[in-house]
């Protein structure tokens, strides 16, 4: 099954880590996506910062365009990665292993894509 | 109904009412025994919880009318079998009907997909096939009341009545809960599986949850007298057995058991007349002498894996009641022990509570109170952190504040058998 999984997190409490942590943090990440690579179907984007977002939104009278992310919350997507796994097991298993959560504020939501073959509709 | 109605209508059921729901206790626990098996066997063949589900719940509805008239046949779970598959063939009938016409609109949809003479395989398998069922019911993408829900319906086969009046809810809202979360475990791939080595545990507590809860819920329902709704304690024992027998090497598993069992054994001392009677207040010559056997037997079981837990620690706790002829003769020290060992395992606010009750028992209610006044952040909604703390109050001499004490405790229960207790202590 394909999954999309997102990563999140706090600008604000990673902006307290220090910088090595952090070298050493995105270093593992880097071998995280090594080391599974036969699970990663799509290696996906790492987003540029979050003041570069600028959301499309519904208005009554037409689209509006705002500066800023589509949530208030405090947390924000900083990518996404495609990964095949045989089931949710596995694919929470993979995403434990993720290297980042171990900072507070961190999360990766995991997300089954629509496929012909899906239940979510009926 | 009256006699000269039943004569009328001889088709109906006519028995004395209290015929009636002691046969429907039987045809409830013949549905428990059977039903797990069923969707569990019907969902790994048809690759669909959902579907499985579905039937063989309607199955039980089916049986429960049928049986409640002609009474039980000879060989119940062929029954039902027997009437899940008709139902499950139904539903895939009308799903590929479904599907067929989707896929003349959309292409890439498969209408074979669903094959229903492809998708049945001999369901006749010697392990306990419910509990990769359980544990699906129990996966932590899903929220605990959903878990709870399904575990309800999938493996102990209640009713969403049932489960509505047992969970506080509505039964829409029940049914909605309940097809939510088949549809998160089919649509994001939750395999109905026994977790791997590396999980094992942190799973299993969560199923050891979601037992425990229900053993809970059976005697918190609102509005509802202390000797109600039985048989979900009923259904919660059962189910620990089941995942006890089934996972011999886990000592937690039969450390629940063990402790829901001590607990029931209380059951007769604990409810007087629909009003609760508090551990220490209670007829000790009222418990049930075989079940506290049956405890202890399960908790041995457990001690010799040498593999300690909250729920091993809990039942010896519950042991140390047993162990006791009287109130007074309790062992507190050693109780006391146990919830700092305890602690250990789950720090949670409500077995700090009860550390704290163990000390004011070992003669500190100073320190007691103390301690309970450093959970008011956590616990102030909570009737029994008021109704403890009133308790420690007035052993302190401090009548005022543990009057007002009772009263928030009062204020707080929805429990009509709690409510007694607690109105009696306040006057009221």
């Amino acid at each position: 099954m394909k999954y999309v999984i997102m990563f999140t997190f706090d600008p604000e409490l990673d902006a307290q880590v220090p910088a090595d942590r952090m070298q050493g943090l995105y270093e593992r990440a880097y071998q995280w996506y090594g080391e599974n690579a036969a699970q990663i179907a799509d290696g996906g984007a790492q987003l540029q910062p979050v003041e570069t977002a600028t959301t499309v939104k519904y208005g009554e009278r037409g689209s509006v365009v705002v500066d800023g992310p589509f949530s208030e919350a405090r947390e924000v997507v900083g990518g996404f990665s495609v990964i095949d796994v045989p089931d949710m097991d596995a694919a929470i298993a993979l995403v434990r292993k993720w290297p980042f959560l171990e900072l507070p504020g961190w999360g990766v939501e995991i997300r089954p894509i629509l496929t012909s073959g899906s239940q979510s509709e009926e | 109904m009256s006699g000269s109605d039943a004569a009328a209508r001889p088709d109906d059921a006519s028995a004395p009412s209290s015929e009636v729901a002691g046969s429907d206790l039987l045809l409830s626990q013949v549905v428990r025994e059977q039903s797990g098996r069923i969707v569990a066997a019907l969902a790994g063949s048809l690759r669909s919880l959902d579907i499985a589900e579905e039937a063989v719940a309607e199955a039980v509805e089916e049986a429960l009318r049928a049986w409640r008239k002609g009474g039980i046949p000879p060989n119940p779970g062929a029954w039902l079998m027997q009437a899940a598959r008709h139902n499950a063939l139904d539903r895939l009938r009308r799903e590929k009907r479904y599907r067929e016409k989707l896929a003349g609109m959309v292409p890439g949809i498969d209408s074979k997909s669903a094959e229903p003479e492809d998708a049945w395989s001999d369901p006749s398998g010697e392990v306990d096939d419910r509990l990769p069922l359980l544990f699906g019911c129990c996966h932590p993408a899903l929220a605990p009341e959903a878990q709870l829900a399904l575990t309800l319906r999938a493996v102990c086969g209640l009713t969403t009545a049932q489960i509505a009046r047992a969970t506080f809810s509505t039964e829409p809202a029940t049914a909605q809960r309940i097809v939510r979360a088949k549809r998160k475990i089919g649509a994001t791939g939750i395999p109905l599986r026994i977790p791997d080595a590396t999980d094992r545990a942190e799973r299993l507590d969560i199923v050891l949850t979601i037992v425990s809860v229900m053993y809970n819920e059976a005697h918190f329902v609102a509005g509802s007298d202390a000797t109600a709704d039985r048989d979900l304690a009923d259904d919660a024992i059962w189910l620990a057995g089941v995942v006890a027998a089934a996972l011999p090497r886990e000592p937690e598993a039969h450390g629940l058991l063990a402790l829901l069992l001590f607990h029931r054994a209380r059951e007769s001392a604990r409810s007087v007349d629909g009003d609760l009677v508090l551990l220490v207040e209670q007829d000790r010559s009222r418990w049930d002498a075989a079940l506290i056997a049956r405890a202890r037997v399960e908790l041995e079981r457990a001690a010799r894996l040498r593999r300690p837990g909250r729920w091993q620690l809990q039942a010896a706790i519950a042991a140390c009641h047993a162990d006791a002829e009287t109130a007074a003769a309790t062992d507190w020290l050693q109780v006391l022990v146990l919830y700092d060992l305890l602690l250990g395992y789950d720090a949670s606010p409500v077995v700090r509570l009860n550390r704290a009750v163990a000390l004011d028992r070992v003669g500190a209610p100073a320190a007691a109170l103390t301690e309970v006044d450093a959970l008011k952040g956590e616990l102030s909604q909570a009737h029994l952190w008021h109704a403890v703390r009133a308790h420690l109050l007035r052993r302190l001499g401090r009548d005022d504040e543990a009057r007002a004490a009772d009263l928030h405790a009062l204020e707080l229960t929805a429990n009509d058998a709690e409510r007694r207790l607690l109105a009696a202590r306040t006057g009221r």
